[in-house]
């Protein structure tokens, strides 16, 4: 690999940018290439089996080798991280921030409320103080993100999840007992949501292992979303 | 290159462009084919630096000392090559892995230019 090939790695993925480096197994030779430059001289344009791997590649992020004229090529997606939006910067979430930053997913952490989503109890975490219904829009959750609601409130978690519904979020999940669960699914049954469409969250929130501590349900909920994330 | 922890860059790259700042020679390796219950997925990196130093992981331990002897060949030599690991004989003193997986890994220099 030369140096230079490296360095334009690196970069695409700190601008977010991505990219498939393609290696000729044969010989080493690399280029790298995104949804604009899907051809090149290892990979030809008219090589349709080579581009239908590539922009799979570039969807779901998993690597692959495949055969072509010139030889086996292995293509290497790097593509932006899951991302995981909390909303509601309690106790749970100071738990479940950092472990989720480890485990690869880039988070956002939503909570209007004074002294809820503040750098002393979130160091280093990308924080929005605002309404769900203000920015959910603009956070625009994609089938690469997943939503968990922690706040208990229904004017922080109910507009949270209705825009998560409306989305192609990969997964859903929200805090509360059977008995917070079911009034919640009345009111957005009410707003018209089906109940396959209110199925989508997992509530109560979070794998059952016997959870009791904010860490421990912290991991709880992790576990969770890794599961739908890779199942 | 501090400014690339905490980002989206894969750590292990991060690492690599560290030590290529610090003019130190270095290799990359990368899993490109996994059969059976081998521990880390395609993709996976670990970078080699001339000393013997290392980041990341191909394996689940098993197999990153003959990498790393295999990266420092390709650093002598400019050329990258695939290696092939496969299950352990625990009656022979071989590399490979206990795990009864198979792996694929290309192990290529990184020039300057």
């Amino acid at each position: 690999m030369n140096s230079g090939l490296l360095r334009e790695l690196v970069k695409a993925q700190a601008t977010g940018r991505d990219v498939v480096l393609a290696t000729r197994l044969s010989d080493g030779a690399q280029e790298i290439l995104d949804a604009a430059t899907p051809s090149s001289r290892l990979v030809a344009p008219a090589d349709a089996s080579a581009a239908g791997s590539l922009a799979d590649a570039l969807r779901t992020g998993t690597p692959r080798t495949v055969e072509t004229p010139g030889g086996a090529i292995f293509l290497r997606p790097y593509i932006r991280p899951p991302r995981l939006i909390v909303v509601g910067a309690v106790h749970i979430a100071q738990a479940l921030v950092p472990m989720a930053t480890i485990a690869g997913f880039q988070v956002t952490v939503l909570d209007p409320r004074e002294g809820f989503a503040t750098p002393e109890r979130f160091p280093g975490a990308r924080l929005v103080k605002q309404w769900p219904d203000e920015v959910m829009d603009t956070l625009a959750p994609d089938r690469r993100t997943g939503v968990v609601a922690l706040t208990h409130d229904p004017k922080i978690d109910d507009p949270a999840l209705i825009a998560s519904l409306e989305s192609e979020a990969f997964y859903i999940g929200a805090l509360g007992s059977r008995k917070t669960q079911g009034a919640r699914r009345e009111r957005l049954g009410a707003l018209g949501f089906s109940e396959k469409s209110l199925q989508r969250i997992h509530g109560p929130v979070g794998l059952p292992i016997g959870a009791r501590t904010p860490e421990e349900i912290a991991v709880a909920v992790l576990a969770q979303v890794i599961g739908a994330l890779r199942g | 290159m501090d400014s690339l922890r905490h980002t989206n860059v894969d750590p292990v790259l991060a690492q690599a462009v560290e030590w290529l700042d610090q003019g130190r020679r270095i290799a990359l390796a990368t899993v490109t084919r996994t059969w059976g219950s081998a521990p880390r997925r395609a993709g996976s990196h670990m970078v080699i630096a001339d000393n013997g130093d290392f980041s990341g992981s191909v394996s689940g331990g098993c197999i990153e000392g003959a990498v790393i002897q295999a990266a420092l060949e390709v650093m002598e030599s400019g050329a990258p090559r695939t290696l092939e690991f496969g299950v352990t004989n625990e009656m022979a003193w071989e590399v490979g892995l206990a795990c009864g997986g198979r792996v694929h890994l290309l192990v290529e220099p990184v020039v300057r230019g």
